[in-house]
């Protein structure tokens, strides 16, 4: 039986377009779980204690803060990414528990557990027999 | 006398044809993930040079040190490794940019490299490889013959 899922998690396209320029877009993973949804975020050079998560609204924000590792004036052989900060935003269906959000930072990958509400999740209701 | 300058830029010489070659490659299954890895090559890396040393930075967010292989023959840089799946199970994607499965990154540096000094070190998903010059890319005092 194919089931329309609980969860959605799509771009908060508004808030980009006038971010953009002063951060760096991480790649993410967005994969739905029994629990809700798992996200994750490539976001090297970030340290635990230097990331912001936001969860209002139905409005995620994540902000990841990089420290500079080469001077300004760094002339480069080769140059393939900048270095900066991480910010991105997404809009999250409303049947996310947000005080059971959980963030953790692995080698630089954020892993964000978005738990969904209890009402939402397919439950086995048992049938009492008097 | 004409003197002529080595117009080869580094960059050029860093964006090799081996590079471009083995992108190629990365890209066509050696496993199943491969074909994943497309668009940018991964990883992306920086190379700039000071002093005696070159450094080649490179974005490997998720890898650990154990899943990370570096080599170094003359002048070429080798990463290789392998990135972990996001979850194995899942069949519910709703986004899925990050990459996953074996990569291999070949960079042909502007100078020799010598390679018993190189080092690496991998922290918050950022490796950084100091590269020290071979002892002839180190800059020396060249004596010009003029020829007939």
């Amino acid at each position: 039986m194919a089931t329309e899922s609980a969860v959605r998690a799509s771009e908060d396209s508004r808030t980009e377009e006038t971010r953009s320029g002063q951060f760096y877009r991480p790649n993410v993973d967005i994969v739905e779980t029994a629990d809700g949804l798992l996200l994750l975020a490539d976001m090297p050079g970030v340290k635990g204690s230097e990331i912001d998560i936001n969860f209002e609204d139905g409005s995620l924000v994540i902000h990841g803060k990089v420290a500079k590792r080469q001077p300004d004036d760094q002339a480069f052989l080769l140059q393939e990414y900048g270095v900066g900060d991480f910010y991105r935003t997404f809009r999250v269906s409303e049947q996310i528990d947000a005080t059971g959000i959980t963030a953790e930072l692995h080698d630089g990958v954020l892993v964000l557990k978005l738990p969904t509400v209890e009402a939402v999740k397919p439950r086995r209701i048992s049938v009492k027999v008097s | 006398m004409v003197m002529r300058r080595n117009t080869v830029h580094p960059l050029d010489q860093l964006r090799g044809e081996v590079d471009r070659l083995f992108n190629g490659f990365v890209a066509t299954p050696a496993g199943a993930t491969a074909a994943r890895l497309v668009g940018r090559p991964f990883p992306a890396v920086n190379v700039w040079e000071h002093g005696d040393d070159l450094y080649a930075e490179a974005e490997v967010p998720g890898l650990k040190s154990e899943n990370v292989e570096i080599s170094v023959v003359g002048n070429e840089l080798t990463i290789k490794g392998e990135r972990p799946e996001t979850e194995q199970d899942s069949t519910a994607f709703h986004r899925r940019e990050r990459g996953a499965g074996p990569f291999t990154r070949i960079l042909r540096l502007p100078v020799e490299i010598n390679a018993d000094k190189v080092q690496a070190a991998l922290k918050d998903g950022v490796l950084l490889i100091t590269l020290p010059k071979s002892e002839a890319a180190k800059p020396r005092k060249i004596q010009v013959n003029t020829r007939e």
